[in-house]
């Protein structure tokens, strides 16, 4: 298909500002535009069909069963789209007077509230922008309690299980700590004897996910925290499966101290494509102080916003954070109420369904009940049949289905990692069960067919070597390279897709 | 009201399959003390007729005023239909970060084509596929520079934007950063200042049009900080960029920038998107998503997600960042805008922007806060009483004038910060006038 500077004609546009009569100021020589910017020249009709065309080839929830691990890839429902886009959310500016934003604020209020509930702490910042980030503030957060104590430079450490998502490690990194690892044990919890060994007067912390992105609550939690509370650390709760436990079991009574929530999983802010999400985090009484500002505040019947915070981290956004996907989160929480604990119970029942009826044809690592997502191994068919997991996970779109996230997490070898969330249909589910089951049928019987999959999409299989090498990062007009004429590197590079 | 789907059937059947009596029995690994044993205490299931009224009625709680000239950072620019209907596609709304690129060449290529427009908007090789925003884009520029250049300091211009060096200095000290200011004088960076800043810096990151609205000597200030041996850094407004000069034009090594202005609305102040372009030397130490073209074994054309060997999920504590949810959404809002735009309109709108800033300038008839100094959409007047003062007044004549500087810089309590996008007409321009005169 063409891109869109390939449609491009010199001449023709689609949208016009308004051009009032009124002189056309100067820019002084030496700061104006010397040559104008290639931008797609292209009229409306062709723009909107262009676009359009594109959606077609891609894949949403919308699209199909997209059961891809860690991600919590559910129905997002249309009406908090709508209620996003009500011009008095939508138009309204940042910097609008308080009392002129009384709604935005009480909608930030209330959402502060139902997190605090939900996860069981005392407090909330909405400003960050996505669980990653939600992570660098929660580290910064443990920097500047510590720093309060006079015990920053003393605590470098941040211990972090195998298992954890990769944004764990690098958060750490980027927040200026060490990282201690920690073992799985053979039941899939954290190995507590390893971590007794790891943890001291020099640990800040603990990052780690609950359910594991094995998918397994970890049975010995209160001795993990017996452990960190005891050597004077802190506990931090990756939200990103708190779409398992909404009602069942809270972080904070865990004894998480600070908890970043994915508002783009468990609450249903659409994926778009990468994002936008949200990464409000959640901590306990003593860490409020250090959250960042401004904090939205009630007062009376008044809604505010307090900037007067001396032990603040700072800014780590602009402004509150992603108001509109508030809007959307704030929708979701409420038409559930305390019912979130259904939407946790059919998450965990999906998944358990699914798990039941493939761990014969699939490896089960770990054999436990699982909560809202599993992890199976695809090393038999890879030793038996010489199909990978990146195989079946390309044969599955033949099927009409999205894959689980593969190779990850990485202790598991040939990992498939399974998601179906709440909001599945039973017949959904067995269709994607029976997939999986022909594929593995497949794979013994006619291996070529995972092996050159997929056969229905829009391009086969790409060279991803290819890309690396040469690294065509922008369409290069008169110059663009025919990359079709250059010769393809072997296929099948496994990475960690999802998560 | 639920999203979900199961029958009492499905379920009955389902926990058969499983093995288990009842969904408790899933349950039954969680410890006894970790166990919540009350309902959560939030209101009560609303059905979807009543969550819209329910909004309807905080949005409306939102008195907004008639019109705003309120900036300093974020803008009231148009966005076109388009722009909804193309974020209305479920295909892109409800899509992940496309890791399956057989399954995800529409949001691929249109990435690919966003980076395209990002790149011929600030005469720079490559652009990453969004940060949050655009103040945690001059953070991700610093992780950048500092790498690039082994240097551990940064300089930032006191006139760009007080939040974003606000979110550079939370993020410096895990970075090991220092963060060093530099005024400005009489609304602008002085070069030689800014040079001198700048020995042994890692970056320099400069505002364009600063703050204050006001055109910085870009070129001068670039050359400044090469000199020093520091990379030059432009925050730009994508808006100005079919009027003024491409940063990487002027010797910028990145540029970078709120997209807001380019496609997305206010939304109380996100999500938006941050971009950060640069030359192609920097290309392996970007933060970020980025999409490059290659082929099926075909020879078919299509894009992927490439160098991921930058981020987190291969390379985890070794990362460029830790970034992984970005802005990819709100970046195809402004590709289709820029697009619906094209080079002329985009021109365009710059030119009407400083047209009728100049036009609100001589109606206002109030003394310039910097003197004998050219802006583009925003500049900031005296207005001979606390800013505050007069901006509470024209709210309850239904006009946000705009913005009091004194918030954020010192000495500046009567001086407030007026915007002018091409949304504004003449009209508003004239009852802003009749406002603020006194």
């Amino acid at each position: 298909m063409k891109l869109i500077y390939e449609r491009s004609q010199r001449g023709r546009r689609a949208g016009r500002p308004p051009r009032p009569d009124l002189p056309t100021p100067d820019v002084p020589p030496e700061l104006r535009r010397s040559e104008p910017p290639r931008l797609p020249e292209i009229a409306e009709p062709d723009l909107l069909r262009h676009f359009t065309q594109l959606s077609t080839r891609n894949f949403g929830v919308d699209t199909g069963f997209y059961p891809l691990g860690s991600c919590t890839m559910k129905h997002n429902p249309r009406v908090n789209e709508r209620l996003a886009m009500l011009p008095g959310f939508r138009d309204l500016h940042p910097l609008e007077d308080e009392g002129h934003a009384q709604g935005a604020l009480r909608l930030c209020h209330e959402l502060q509230e139902a997190l605090a509930e939900i996860t069981g702490l005392a407090a909330v910042s909405l400003q960050p922008a996505a669980g990653s980030q939600g992570e660098l503030t929660g580290l910064m957060l443990m920097h500047a309690y510590f720093a309060d104590r006079g015990e920053d430079e003393q605590r470098r450490k941040v211990v972090i299980p195998d298992t954890a998502h990769g944004t764990n490690p690098a958060s750490v990194t980027m927040a200026g700590y060490e990282l201690t690892h920690v073992q799985t044990d053979p039941r899939g919890n954290i190995d507590v004897d390893d971590l007794r060994a790891k943890v001291d007067e020099h640990t800040a912390g603990l990052m780690i996910t609950n359910p594991s992105t094995l998918g397994l609550f970890d049975e010995n939690i209160e001795e993990i925290t017996r452990i960190f509370h005891g050597a004077g650390a802190l506990m931090y709760y990756d939200g990103a499966n708190l779409n398992a436990v909404c009602a069942i079991s809270r972080p904070g009574d865990m004894g998480f101290d600070i908890v970043h929530i994915n508002l783009h999983k468990t609450f249903s802010q659409p994926h778009g494509g990468g994002g936008p999400g949200g990464g409000p985090i959640a901590v306990a009484k003593r860490l409020e102080p250090f959250l960042p500002a401004p904090a939205v505040v009630r007062d009376g019947e008044h809604y505010g916003l307090d900037y007067d915070r001396p032990k603040s981290i700072g800014k780590v956004r602009g402004f509150y954070g992603p108001f509109g996907v508030f809007v959307r989160s704030l929708a979701f929480i409420r038409a559930y109420g305390p019912q979130l604990r259904e939407m946790s119970e059919v998450a965990v029942l999906n998944a358990n369904y699914v798990l039941a009826r493939l761990k014969d044809a699939y490896e089960l690592p770990f054999d436990r009940l699982c909560m809202h997502e599993f992890v199976l191994s695809g090393r038999r068919l890879k030793h038996e049949h010489g199909t990978s997991t990146l195989d079946v996970a390309k044969r599955l779109m033949d099927y009409g289905f999205h894959p689980p996230t593969i190779y990850f997490p990485l202790i598991v070898p040939e990992a498939l990692m399974i998601e179906p969330t709440e909001t599945e249909a039973k017949e959904t589910l067995d269709a994607f069960a029976d997939a999986m089951l022909a594929i593995a049928r497949e794979a013994a019987e006619q291996p070529e067919l995972l092996k050159e999959a997929p056969h229905s999409t829009p391009v086969g299989r790409l060279d991803e070597v290819k890309a690396a090498k040469r690294a065509i990062v922008r369409y290069g007009f008169e110059e663009h390279p025919d990359l079709s004429a250059e010769p393809a590197a072997a296929v099948g590079v496994e990475a960690p897709k999802g998560a | 009201m639920s999203y979900l789907a199961l029958t009492d059937a499905d379920r009955d059947a389902m926990l058969e399959t499983i093995g288990v009596a009842s969904i408790d029995e899933l349950f039954a690994e969680l410890p006894e003390g970790v166990r919540f044993d009350r309902e959560l205490a939030l209101p009560p299931a609303l059905t979807e007729q009543e969550l819209t009224a329910y909004f309807a009625e905080l949005a409306a709680a939102n008195e907004r005023p008639d019109v705003s000239f309120l900036g300093a950072g974020l803008y009231d620019h148009y966005v076109p239909a388009v722009a909804d209907a193309v974020l209305q596609r479920g295909e892109f709304l409800t899509a992940y970060t496309p890791y399956q690129p057989e399954l995800s060449q529409g949001v691929l290529q249109a990435i690919f084509e966003y980076q395209t427009a990002i790149c011929e908007l600030t005469g720079l090789d490559v652009a990453n596929a969004s940060g949050y925003d655009g103040t945690t884009v001059a953070a991700d520029a610093c992780f950048v520079a500092k790498h690039a250049t082994g240097r551990s300091k940064v300089v930032v211009t006191e006139a760009t934007g007080p939040q974003i060096r606000q979110v550079v200095k939370t993020y410096a000290p895990g970075f090991g950063l220092e963060v060093v200011e530099v005024p400005h004088r009489d609304g602008a960076t002085d070069p030689d200042e800014l040079r001198e800043a700048a020995e042994d810096a890692a970056c320099v990151i400069f505002q364009q049009p600063n703050f204050f609205g006001v055109l910085e000597p870009a070129p001068d200030l670039a050359a400044a900080a090469a000199d020093a041996g520091a990379l030059p850094v432009a925050h730009v407004d994508p808006i100005s960029l079919g009027v003024l000069e491409a940063p990487g034009r002027y010797g910028c090594a990145l540029a970078i920038g709120e997209g807001q202005s380019a496609g997305n609305y206010l939304s109380y102040g996100g999500p938006h998107y941050g971009f950060l372009a640069a030359r192609s030397e920097f290309i392996r130490r970007m933060p970020g998503r980025i999409v490059g073209e290659t082929t099926d074994a075909a020879g078919n054309r299509g894009y992927v997600l490439t160098l991921q060997t930058r981020e987190q999920h291969i390379r985890r504590e070794k990362a460029t960042s830790n970034i992984t949810t970005n802005q990819t959404l709100l970046t195809i809002a402004g590709l289709v805008y820029l697009s619906w735009l094209g080079p002329q309109g985009l021109r365009e709108v710059g030119e009407t922007c400083m047209a009728l800033a100049e036009y609100a300038k001589e109606r206002l008839d109030l003394p310039p806060a910097f003197s004998g100094k050219t802006t583009f959409k925003e500049f900031a007047v005296r207005v001979g009483r606390p800013a505050r003062e007069a901006i509470r007044e024209a709210l309850e004549r239904g006009i946000n004038p705009g913005y009091p500087l004194g918030r954020d810089y010192e000495g500046m309590d009567d001086v407030l910060l007026i915007a002018v996008t091409e949304r504004r007409t003449t009209d508003e321009i004239d009852r802003l006038a009749e406002v603020l005169g006194r």
